[in-house]
């Protein structure tokens, strides 16, 4: 199986530069449709930079961004942003003062969040591009079904732990579980289904966590060069956990990949 | 006298092909293929073919095509070529015509006529492929309540319980008597039972001694009305025991294994004289009235300590579900309910197509009939006759069954293809004979692989349909009629299978 | 002998919201703020049925039943006729001590309102009946009602206690009921609505309570057919064509009759896998197997999460894969639980612990002094 080399830098397709303009919105009283109405408004007047502030519940907050240029903007989120945030993103930036709820980066294609908190479930289910770094941990069905293809390559980063079917049925990019409160996997059903891709956890996990078509062996050197490097990347987009750069890096990891490309194919009968 | 009697197959063989390798002649115990040295060729006389098509799948040339005679009386609508010729049989021998296997006339099946649901939007599906599909289920009488304590952390359990069958899918092997089937098929049928976490049923024929330590633990043992082989090692080194009070193929009726078939080994295993007919009579001559019966269900769980659930097997036939409601009531802890198209070593025509009813009917009667008792919990349902196929087992338990029995199924797992002539003790295939010439054919490693893959398969099928109805445990399907649909079916037939029509 | 028919019900599906916020130190407070937290959720109702329950709202009426029963029907004579037979039957079954039409605003929004009325009322029990308990008896006369008496529905039976729902987005239904207003609970647990069936009525809104407890749930149970007939062996008739309704009868019988500790119970209605269990240590794995070969019909299947509130207690559970959401907080005396955090968030936006529990595994809030609240 091919490995995953060092990722590019973030930058989406044909990325135009950040403008500068900023702006603010109070998201009080704010149903979705119309800070979503909003946003875009922001966007296509030229506005590089947004805070939106008392954000909760509005959902695919990042979702209706596209453009045809591929215009990018820079989204903080003060508050509880509602499911499906980053949804199909397409290239911008997205930094999360709170908890994020369900289905974060869903088919996300491009772009970056980042939480200051925890995560819910189905956090980026179909992932196809882009990365995405959690502080605290996430619920259930991480990474289902993320993609990749040559060198578009999704990212995770969870500073916590996931909760059960992590890694279901992926096809690719790279899930990054560091545990750094040391609660220990507790996390089942890892990888079943699983054809493509790796996840690395740090700390160990047991056989009976895993799916029948994971195999999962320590990292190597080649993994602990892309653990340094999205590693680096993680204490610097969440300085809150700065601290403990060297005993992360240095600490065991295991990694996760899949046995074959095509674990059912005894399955059936012509 | 000279026989009026059609042959019923025509045999066709390819003279160009075939190669004269005489394998034919040696394949077929019937004695249709013989080589004429005179003539020097093979010669097959229809009049002695089974149609069992053993020569056709071992020649290796495809020389030979076996297909149901196109002689044709002229076309009847109610006097059918079988009817005509079985009269005149009779009027040749005076005899009672005998038949093997499971009633072959076109009753309704009734799985063909109901569909399952499918999730969609409003619950997900699942996929058993990915993600935990349960068909563990348990056999056997369970409290109505649970007296549960805990202290310092610890829980205890105060009520006391009955044994139970853990079952790893639900799908058994059902009874098939060792003499009815050769040593080799029911040693496979036991090595497969072991092998795929379910159990097989030794029938009324006992379980021969070498088997016990190995196959005992898989093995439901039958306590039938000839009493043959049962002795408290038997009885102690099994699962269950089951009493055979009727089957589906001949209710009413006792078992009749013709003396070709008793062997010297099967006769060590009867406790009975080489070369006698093993007859079983028809009711157990200590069970005369229910309370006999309570007193036998008794007796069994005494001389087991009390460890093994004790099962009753009796056929569907008209009032049925009022004599199962006592006979759980007498105590049994798992009742076997066989229909109409049971499957038999030899019955007489006669009985085994024109009485019983279809085990659809019957599973659906009887689960209302104990519910409205409030006493389901107290035993639970195997069902047997006809179930042929996955879907036949997903159909059965949303009825109400908790498992089924496969008896027909197995054999054909292992080369039967129900000709239908087991009784003569010539199977070609090795499996109804007790000829060692023909047993010899049946490789136990084989045909127990055979019967573990036909286990395997359904089970994935049986997963499949649960994820798509939304269901990861077989417990949320059994008497789940809502999943259940009918179609084409009389509103009286709705009404008794408790299900809706499609689109209701 | 007559012939049996086929039962022809329907079962509605339903996908929704649901919230609950309990103050543990038993300090009782209005539905405002489960309200606001309910109508941040609206996108996931479709107006189509709300409803609320809520502990300790009758505390001068606190050791009488409060039966809340709704009278439908299509003319408003029809909907009188239901409750004159009712009112028949509550007089010679039990002691009325006072009844009252339950205060509504008339100029709210909610589509078609039935009669809604309370009786606070005793047990009186004659002859055969003496032998059962007072509790046995309100739910077979509950039973009875239910299923006898045409346009009439007891949707609340519990002391100190009462449900409020019906066709409408639950923050409208709080405003018809006034349960800002005129209430004050230490436990208020809300439900929204998503029916499929778009003639959706108001005896088939969530919360589905019995006795003292009730049940808000997210979710379709594909084990529905299998729960139902287990339950009916034991008296309970599933009338409310929803299948909410068999985890409210089931919670009834496992922890009220059969009295379950709530964590066996939830293992009963959400156990672990069997592969889970196969490697747990020899007590625990008894338990647990015999558990599923005993409560094998009662296990939930399909995805669920549900809420369910009894005196002194809020609990929070989950199917055993985890296939609906359910994010649970704590903040001082607070326990709060909800489909989305957001929602939490809205009334109290500083929390001491947020989480989401695994499937399965229930999360209980307890009043402080719930030994004195029971007795």
């Amino acid at each position: 199986m091919a490995r995953a080399d060092l990722c590019g830098d973030l930058s989406g397709p044909e990325d135009a530069p950040l403008r500068p303009e900023e702006a603010e919105i109070d998201a009080t009283e704010l149903e979705t449709r119309a800070l979503n109405d909003r946003l875009r408004e922001l966007l296509l007047s030229g506005v590089g930079r947004v805070r939106i502030k008392n954000v909760c519940g509005q959902r695919y907050i990042g979702t209706r961004l596209y453009t045809p240029q591929h215009l990018k903007m820079d989204i903080e989120i003060f508050g509880t942003p509602g499911n499906d945030l980053a949804a199909f993103l397409f290239g911008h930036r997205i930094t999360v003062h709170g908890n994020a709820q369900d289905g974060v980066g869903n088919t996300m294609d491009a772009g970056e969040v980042v939480v200051h908190g925890r995560a819910g479930d189905v956090l980026c289910f179909s992932m196809r591009g882009g990365e995405i770094y959690v502080r605290d941990g996430c619920g259930y069905r991480t990474a289902l079904h993320m993609k990749e293809y040559e060198d578009k390559r999704p990212v995770l980063v969870i500073g916590g732990t996931s909760q059960d079917f992590l890694g279901e049925y992926m096809a690719g990019g790279i899930v990054l579980l560091l545990d750094l409160e040391n609660k220990g996997h507790q996390a089942n059903f890892i990888g079943t289904g699983m054809h493509g891709g790796v996840i690395y956890l740090r700390g160990s996990v047991e056989d009976c966590q895993l799916g029948s078509h994971v195999a999962h062996c320590p990292v190597d050197q080649s993994d602990r060069k892309i653990l340094d490097h999205y590693i680096t990347k993680f204490l610097e987009r969440l300085p809150e956990v700065a601290s403990r750069r060297e005993e992360i890096v240095n600490s065991p990891f295991v990694r996760l990949t899949p046995r074959s490309k095509r674990p059912y194919s005894s399955l059936y009968t012509y | 006298m000279k026989s009026f009697v059609f042959p019923e197959f025509q045999i066709i063989r390819d003279e160009q092909k075939c190669g004269q390798c005489r394998g034919c002649e040696r394949q077929c115990a019937f004695g249709t293929h013989t080589y004429d040295p005179v003539a020097d060729r093979l010669i097959s006389d229809e009049t002695k073919c089974a149609g069992c098509q053993r020569c056709v799948i071992f020649c290796p040339k495809h020389a030979i095509v076996i297909r149901p005679t196109p002689s044709f009386y002229r076309p009847n609508a109610s006097w059918s070529r079988e009817k005509l010729d079985d009269l005149k049989k009779q009027a040749e021998t005076g005899g009672v015509i005998l038949t093997g296997s499971g009633n072959d006339k076109p009753f309704r099946i009734y799985w063909d006529h109901m569909v399952l649901n499918a999730s969609q939007v409003t619950n997900p599906s699942l996929d058993p492929l990915r993600e935990p599909m349960e068909l563990r289920t348990f056999l056997g009488a369970k409290p109505d309540l649970m007296d549960i304590s805990s202290q310092e952390g610890v829980v205890s359990i105060n009520t006391s319980l009955s044994p139970n069958l853990m079952v790893e899918t639900p799908v058994l092997f059902s009874a098939m008597s060792y003499g009815a089937i050769s040593y080799n098929a029911f040693r496979s049928l036991a090595t497969a039972a072991c092998k795929s976490g379910t159990y097989f049923n030794t029938g009324e024929g006992g379980l021969p001694k070498e088997m016990r330590q190995e196959f005992g633990r898989c093995a439901i043992v039958q306590v039938a009305s000839g009493r043959f082989g049962i002795d408290a090692e038997y009885l102690n080194c099994s699962a269950a025991v089951e009493i055979k009070v009727g089957q589906g193929a001949k209710p009413g009726i006792g078992g009749h294994l013709p003396g070709e078939k008793v062997s010297e080994l099967v006769a060590q295993t009867r406790m009975i004289p080489q070369g006698t007919d093993a007859i079983s009579p028809a009711p157990h001559h200590d069970i005369y009235s229910i309370e006999d019966l309570s007193m036998l269900i008794t007796a069994l769980k005494e001389a087991t300590n009390y460890e093994k659930p004790i099962s009753v097997k009796i056929a569907a036939v008209h009032n049925f579900a009022a004599i199962a409601s006592g006979i759980v009531r007498a105590g049994a802890d798992i009742i076997a309910i066989d229909g109409l198209r049971g499957g038999t070593g030899a019955a007489p025509k006669a009985i085994r197509d024109n009485v019983g009813i279809p085990i659809e009917l019957a599973i659906s009667s009887l689960d209302r009939r104990l519910r409205g008792e409030g006493i389901r919990n107290r035993c639970s349902i195997i069902a047997a006759g006809g179930i042929r196929c996955s879907a036949d087992v997903v159909k059965a338990i949303a009825l109400g069954a908790d498992a089924v029995y496969i008896g027909s199924a197995a054999l054909i797992a292992m080369g039967c293809t129900l000709c239908q002539k087991c009784y003569t003790g010539k199977c070609n295939w090795g499996i109804c004979t007790t000829d060692p010439r023909l047993t010899g054919r049946l490789n136990v490693e084989i045909a127990s692989q055979r019967l573990s893959n036909l286990i395997s398969a359904w089970s994935h099928e049986i997963a499949e349909m649960l994820g798509g109805m939304g269901i990861n445990a077989l417990e949320s399907l059994r008497g789940n009629r809502d999943h259940l649909r009918g179609v084409g079916l009389h509103e009286w037939e709705l009404d008794v299978l408790g299900i809706k029509g499609a689109g209701e | 002998m007559p012939r049996i028919r086929r039962e022809l019900y329907n079962k509605e599906i339903c996908a929704c919201s649901i919230f609950g916020a309990m103050n543990q130190s038993g300090e009782r407070f209005n539905a405002a703020g489960v309200m606001k937290a309910i109508a941040n959720m609206h996108v996931r109702g479709n107006g189509l049925g709300g409803g609320f329950a809520a502990y300790g709202i009758y505390p001068e009426y606190k050791d009488y039943y409060a039966f809340h029963l709704m009278f439908t029907g299509k003319s408003r004579q029809d909907k009188l006729s239901a409750k004159a037979e009712l009112e028949e039957f509550l007089a010679g079954k039990f002691d009325v001590v006072y009844e009252e039409e339950i205060p509504h605003r008339d100029e709210s929004t909610v589509s078609d309102p039935p009669l809604v009325w309370r009786y606070f009322l005793l047990p009186h029990k004659h002859g055969e009946d003496e032998a059962i308990s007072d509790e046995d008896y309100i739910v077979s006369k509950v039973m009875w009602v239910n299923t006898k008496i045409e346009n009439a529905y007891v949707f609340s039976s519990g002391k100190n206690m009462g449900c409020f729902k019906g066709v409408g987005y639950p923050e409208e239904i709080g405003e018809y009921f006034m349960l800002d207003r005129l209430y004050q609970a230490y436990t208020w647990t809300v439900h929204g609505r998503f029916p499929t069936n778009t003639q959706a009525w108001w005896g088939g809104a969530h919360p589905f309570s019995l006795l003292d407890t009730s049940i808000v749930h997210n979710g379709e149970i594909s084990s529905y057919g299998t729960n139902r007939w287990y339950l009916e062996m034991y008296g309970y008739a599933c009338t409310l064509q929803t299948d909410t309704e068999v985890i409210a009868y089931a919670a009834d019988l496992l922890m009220r009759r059969q009295r379950l500790p709530i964590e066996i119970v939830a293992r009963i209605l959400a156990p672990p896998i069997w592969n889970a269990i196969d490697r747990m240590n020899d007590s625990e794995k008894k338990l647990l197997t015999t558990l599923r070969m005993v409560y094998g019909p009662l296990l939930m299947n399909g995805p669920f999460a549900i809420i369910i509130g009894q005196t002194g207690r809020m609990i929070g559970l989950t199917d055993r894969i985890r296939l609906r959401p359910l994010t649970a907080a704590r903040r001082g005396d607070m326990f709060y639980l909800s489909s989305e955090e957001a929602s939490i968030r809205l009334i109290s936006p500083e929390l001491d612990r947020v989480w989401t529990p695994n499937g399965g595994e229930p999360v209980v809030g307890e009043l402080n002094n719930m030994r004195t609240v029971l007795q």
